[in-house]
Formats: structure tokens, sequence, C-alpha cells
């Protein structure tokens, strides 16, 4: 585990913004923290960002307790991000890499390779005025990678980037954590979730409601349907299923418990002609609604 | 590691600002407007001392050449008919025609002055000066007072204003130039003090407005934010204090250059008509300018003093209101918004103005004393009593007192500028600041 959160308490005046949170983030893995506005997300990451202090609870990192000599080992691309916007790229890349830790000279040779990397060689001495919202982004991007942290944490990474510049993100972020690097990422977009995440956490009302490796939580969702395509006529009582939806040629069906694929598949088999077998698995979209809705009943 | 960090916000705050066009702008402009306020009376009053040539008709025989000596005006003796010569004189170059009547003890309204063009006041003034002085010389003879006793009664009060010290020392001082070097100081401060307070906050708004504030202090702590940034514009300040003084310095040697020749041209005329009298003039002319005064009072005081104690208040005083400025500039989004909060400090600083007007008038009342001892006053207030001599009991516990206040409004200044650079319309805690005040740093 790079990060360990255990028992984590946030108190603000008027609310509880994180209530005994407890999570385990794998190295080199890419989490995806989700959950609806004011959840607690950013509490929680202004947390390990050691920005704001826990009101109670422990945090460790790579080891060890959190403390401010990991702040190094950490790149933060806020929601609320921005640049200084008089000042150079290339200046204002260098003072942020050297405030990271890095040398004057190792972060120009780490600033130069990004510059050639993401093909913005010319840019050095622009002011960040003169740069599109689009060019802006890719600047704090490389702000954030370029000390090359051991956990990468991405607030809505990808808010603002045109479709380019987001798939040129989406290949960095992979061979980012292709060298060993943990990528925790703060999201809505849920297809961005399918896509990038190994793990996830959803967190509502300040407390984690569902936690866990992306396939492992979606097989949890999954509802023993599924989806078959064939060719006659599928009779109404089928043994061990119940028929959700019936159109022509195809059908939506609901296994009852215990009942094995093959089994079914025989069951199908004895009647139509069967051309195709899927299982329907739950879209994270689906399985966010449905357990933000529960806590919600349940509150 | 720490050290480092701030040492390079201190660099960025430093250059970002000293690369600024109206950083040179106000540096260069200082200066000159100085040097031509020292510079345009001097010119202007060259301009004035071209010499006029006067005719002049005595038909008393009063007058000899050694009684008409003026710096500005050229008498030349002459005899004819006043008819004559009243149309005559501007053709043969004159500025002007002075006719004296034979009997101008008994008719010293029979003077006439005539002219081609209105004469100026200094030109009539020197004139009748000049007939009225010998006119009185010769009334006070005819009654029995001699040139000598009347001479003697041209005494003129210069009095000396000297400082007796407990230890008997004695200094001369001067109050005119003291109050001088006081107002210079006492403004110098107030301005910069509004200034860089200012500057800081304007820095710590953009730095939240353009949200990039999220992603340093995730680098750094706040509170090394603060402190470089505070010591990089206070480092501005004293570097635009150096070139204020050598541009200064440089500017005024310049132009005391370029009218060397002139001024001394005309000091030596000065003496030579000074010489023939008792009078001092020209020794007079130079205690009366204000410069030599200020001169003066640096001479009569411990220059090495006056100047760390004016850094010292400077830099004290401006870390002072800059932290409270740096609060402010967190709790707001933008410098607009900021207005409604900065006359609470700007208050404290445009008081400590106006105390000083008193201060300057009386600097050992008791509104001085006490203005020189509360640390939002006194940086002003003690700059502005030190020309005067201040007891050293008194100086060092005004600067052990600013020192305090400065560690105090630092202290809460820094709890709401960390709080508040993260607060988009939040409210938090006294607990809450309290906890960040105890967390590991």
């Amino acid at each position: 585990m790079i990060l360990s959160i255990r028992q984590v308490v946030k108190k603000y005046s008027d609310h509880l913004a994180l209530d005994h949170i407890d999570l385990e983030i794998p190295r080199a893995k890419i989490f995806g923290l989700l959950g609806p506005n004011g959840a607690g997300k950013t509490s929680l990451i202004r947390i390990i960002n050691q920005i704001t202090a826990p009101d109670s609870g422990q945090i460790i990192f790579d080891g060890e307790p959190l403390s401010p000599k990991h702040v190094d080992q950490i790149g933060y691309l806020p929601e609320e991000r921005g640049l200084y916007k008089k000042m150079k790229v290339g200046d204002q890349l260098l003072y942020l890499a050297q405030l990271k830790g890095m040398s004057k000279s190792e972060a120009i040779s780490k600033l130069k390779d990004w510059f050639i990397r993401l093909d913005i060689k010319d840019w050095w001495n622009k002011p960040v005025d003169d740069l599109s919202k689009g060019m802006q982004q890719k600047t704090q991007f490389i702000a954030t990678v370029v000390h090359e942290p051991k956990l990468l944490i991405l607030d809505e990474p990808f808010s603002g980037f045109d479709p380019i510049n987001a798939n040129m993100l989406k290949d960095e972020i992979l061979a980012i954590k292709e060298r060993g690097t943990t990528i925790l990422f703060s999201t809505h977009r849920m297809e961005t979730v399918e896509e990038l995440c190994d793990d996830i956490a959803l967190i509502n009302h300040s407390r984690v409601v569902l936690a866990g490796e992306k396939v492992e939580v979606q097989n949890r969702y999954k509802q023993n349907t599924f989806k078959i395509r064939y060719l006659g006529n599928l009779p109404i009582g089928l043994k061990g299923m119940e028929i959700l939806s019936l159109n022509e040629q195809s059908a939506t069906l609901k296994m009852d418990v215990g009942i094995s694929s093959n089994q079914a598949i025989s069951e199908i088999i004895s009647h139509v002609d069967l051309l195709e077998f899927q299982e329907i698995i739950p879209s994270f979209n689906d399985i966010f609604i449905q357990v933000v809705k529960e806590t919600n009943a349940y509150e | 590691m720490h050290m480092n960090k701030i040492l390079l916000i201190i660099q960025r705050e430093y250059i970002t600002r000293v690369l600024k066009k109206s950083f040179w702008i106000s540096s260069l402009l200082a200066p000159v407007l100085i040097t031509a306020i020292y510079a345009i009376p001097i010119w202007l009053a060259m301009k004035d001392k071209e010499v006029k040539r006067v005719e002049i008709l005595d038909l008393s025989g009063l007058w000899k050449k050694s009684d008409l000596v003026d710096k500005e005006v050229e008498f030349v003796f002459t005899s004819g008919k006043e008819q004559e010569l009243k149309m005559s004189f501007a053709s043969k170059g004159y500025d002007a025609f002075v006719s004296i009547p034979e009997d101008v003890l008994a008719n010293p309204k029979g003077v006439h002055i005539y002219s081609a063009k209105n004469i100026g006041m200094s030109l009539k003034e020197s004139v009748e000066k000049l007939i009225q002085n010998k006119v009185r010389q010769e009334l006070l003879l005819k009654a029995g007072i001699s040139s000598q006793i009347y001479e003697s009664t041209q005494v003129d009060i210069d009095s000396k204003t000297i400082t007796v010290s407990n230890d008997g020392k004695e200094t001369r001082s001067s109050s005119g130039g003291a109050m001088i070097l006081a107002g210079i100081m006492g403004m110098v401060l107030y301005v910069t003090l509004l200034l860089y307070g200012s500057q800081v906050m304007n820095g710590v708004i953009e730095e939240k407005s353009s949200r990039i504030i999220e992603v340093i202090i995730s680098s750094v702590k706040p509170y090394q934010l603060l402190l470089g940034k505070i010591i990089g514009v206070g480092l501005v300040g004293l570097t635009q204090f150096l070139l204020w003084i050598v541009l200064t310095i440089g500017l005024t040697q310049i132009t005391s250059k370029f009218y060397g020749e002139k001024v001394k041209n005309n000091i030596t005329q000065i003496k030579k008509i000074d010489s023939g009298k008792q009078s001092t003039l020209s020794s007079k002319s130079e205690e009366e300018s204000p410069m030599s005064e200020v001169t003066k009072v640096l001479e009569s005081t411990n220059i090495p003093m006056i100047i760390a104690a004016f850094l010292f208040y400077f830099f004290v005083g401006y870390m002072l209101y800059s932290s409270l400025f740096a609060a402010i500039g967190s709790a707001v989004e933008s410098a607009t918004e900021a207005q409604q909060f900065t006359f609470i400090v700007m208050i404290p600083i445009i008081l400590s103005f106006l105390m000083a007007q008193y201060t300057m008038q009386d600097p050992d009342s008791n509104i001085a004393f006490w203005a020189s001892m509360i640390p939002f006053t006194s940086p002003i207030n003690m700059m502005v009593r030190l020309p005067y001599g201040v007891p050293v009991w008194e100086l060092i516990l005004s600067m052990t007192l600013l020192v305090l206040g400065f560690l105090g409004c630092s202290w809460v200044s820094a709890r709401i500028y960390r709080v508040g650079i993260l607060m988009y319309g939040k409210k938090v805690t006294w607990k809450e600041l309290g906890k960040w005040l105890f967390y590991k740093g």
C-alpha cells in the first residue's frame, strides 16, 4: 500500500466533512475516488496533501506516518487550478519544480524532456497570459508530474480538456502508472473510471459507502441478468429464469439464485437456436446512482 | 530544505516585481521630481539675476559711485537735462533712468524712475532702497548721528540653537532642519508602508483569484509563502530606497555641476558687493537655505544611527502592516472586495501620519511620546522624533514594543491567512484555527 487512511475525521463548524474514513490505496494502481459534490472528496485530498490536518485518525504514506517531508513525493493537480498569469511558462514550471525540491539543473533537464514529449518546445518564453485554456492545462499537468512523485493526485483532471488533449492526458497517465506511480483520481466522469481505474471508492455524506477493485465491485452489483439473441419462439415459462423483457428475436433474462450460466444456456437451447449470450455488467453510472440513492434513503 | 523554499519564494517575489516597468518608472520619477524641486528655484533665481543697467542723474550731488552698488543693478552717472535724458536712455541701452532732484533731502518724493517698459518690482525696490538709505544717512548726519553709529545699529539677530546633553556636551542643532528631516522621513515611511503593504495584499489576492494558491501550498507551508512574499516585497522596497537615494544624489550632483560655474560667479559677485560692508550676506544666504539646515542637522546627529533606525522602523513596521494586509487579501476574492476591509489597516497608518504633525511641533510632548511607543504608530512617529534627539531608553523601548507588536500581528495574520486562502465562501471555527496552529510543520 502506498497510502493507508485510517479512521480519519474532519469537522468544519457547520458540518462533518469526513466521518471515520478508512481507505487503502495500492501501489502502482489507478484509484478512483468517486462521490457527489460536497461528499468530502476535496477535504480528504487536502488532508493527504497536508494542506489541512485531520481532527483525528492516521495516514500512512509509503510505510511511515504522513509528514511534511512527504510533500515532495506527492504531485497534486487541484480542481481549482491556475498559474501566475504574468510569468513565462518555463520560469513558472521551473519555480514550481524547485518548490517540490528539485535542483535547478535537474528541473531544467526534466522540463525540457516534457516540452519535447508534449510537443510544446517553443512555449518556454511565452507568458501564461498568451496561452489558451488547453495549453494552460498542459502546463499545469507538467507542473504536477515533473518531480516524478510516488503518488499523483488528480482532481477532475479532464475538465476543460478538448478530446485530443484528453486522449493525450489519458496516455500520459497510463505511461506514468507503468513507471510505478500510484494515481489517485477524483472524478464524476464514470466513463473515465471504467476506462482507467483499477480500484474505486465511493464517498457519500462524508462516509465511504463502497470500495474495492473495479471488477469485484461490478460483480458485486451485477444482477444475474443476461441478454440473448436467438432464432425461434421463446416460451414464457423457462426453468430457473425469468424474462424481464422480450423483443423480436431478443430478450433480457434474470436467472434465479443458484442457476449457473451453463444450466441456463442448456435450458435456452432446448427451445430456440441461440445466437448470442451476454452477461449484463452494471455500468458505474448505474452503481453510483444506485448506491447514492440507497445511502441517501438510509440517512 | 525549508529555508531553500523560502529563498525561492523571496527570489520570485523580488524578481517579478523588479522586472516590472512600473517599478522603474516610480524609481526614476521620484529622483527626477526631487531634483526638479531643488533645481528649478536655482534656475529661476539665476534667470532673474541678469544685471539691469540704470542711468542716473543726481542733481543733489550726494551720491558717490560706491554708494550705488547692487548685485542686480548697474548704475551709470550721467549729466544733462532731465527732459532730454528721459527720451534717450532707452536707445542708449539702459533699462531705466533715475532722476534725483537737488532738494532730495527735503523732498524725497521728487525722485523719478523712467522706464520704457514697466519695470519689475525688484528693480524698483533696489533703486528705492539705495536712495532711501543714503537719504536717511544724510538726515541722521544732519541730526548729529555719525555714520559709524548708524552702521552699528544695523544688527541682525541670527540665534544659534544648541542642545546640551547631560554630560555637558554641546551640539549645534537646528530645529528648522530637524523638522525638514523629520518631515521627509515621516512622509517616506507613510507612503512606503501603504504602497508596499498593499502590494503584498494584491499579491495574495492574485494567488487566490488565479487559483495557483492550492498548488503552491501543496509544496510549501502557508507561513513560508507568506514570509517569502513579505520579505521579497520588502526587499523590493529597500531596492527602491537605494535607487532613490543613489539617483537623487547623482542627479543633484549633475545639476550642481551644470549650474556650478554660474553659482560660483554669483557667490563671488555677492562677496565683492559685501566686502565693502559689514554685513555677512553670503554666509547668511547659505544658512537660510533649507538644504543647508538639513545638512547641519545631519552633521550634528548620528547619521549611522538615523539610517539604522530608519531601516529598522521601515522593515519591522512594514512587516507588521503587510502581514495585516496579507490577512485581508487572503479573506477576499478580488481587489474591489478588499476595499471594504483595507480601511481597518489604513486607519492606523493615516492616524500615525496625522499624529506626526503634532510630534513635529512638539517632539517631547506626551502625545509624541505615546505615538512613538504604540507599535502601530511608532514607526512614523519615532522617526519624526529622532532628528530632535530621543533618549536611548525610549528608542529601545519603542523598538522592543514594535517587535512584540509585529510578532502579535503576524501570529494573528498567519492564522487568518492559512485559512482564508482556501476559503471560497466558507466560515471556520476558532477551534480549527487553533488546531492548525499546533499542527507539526
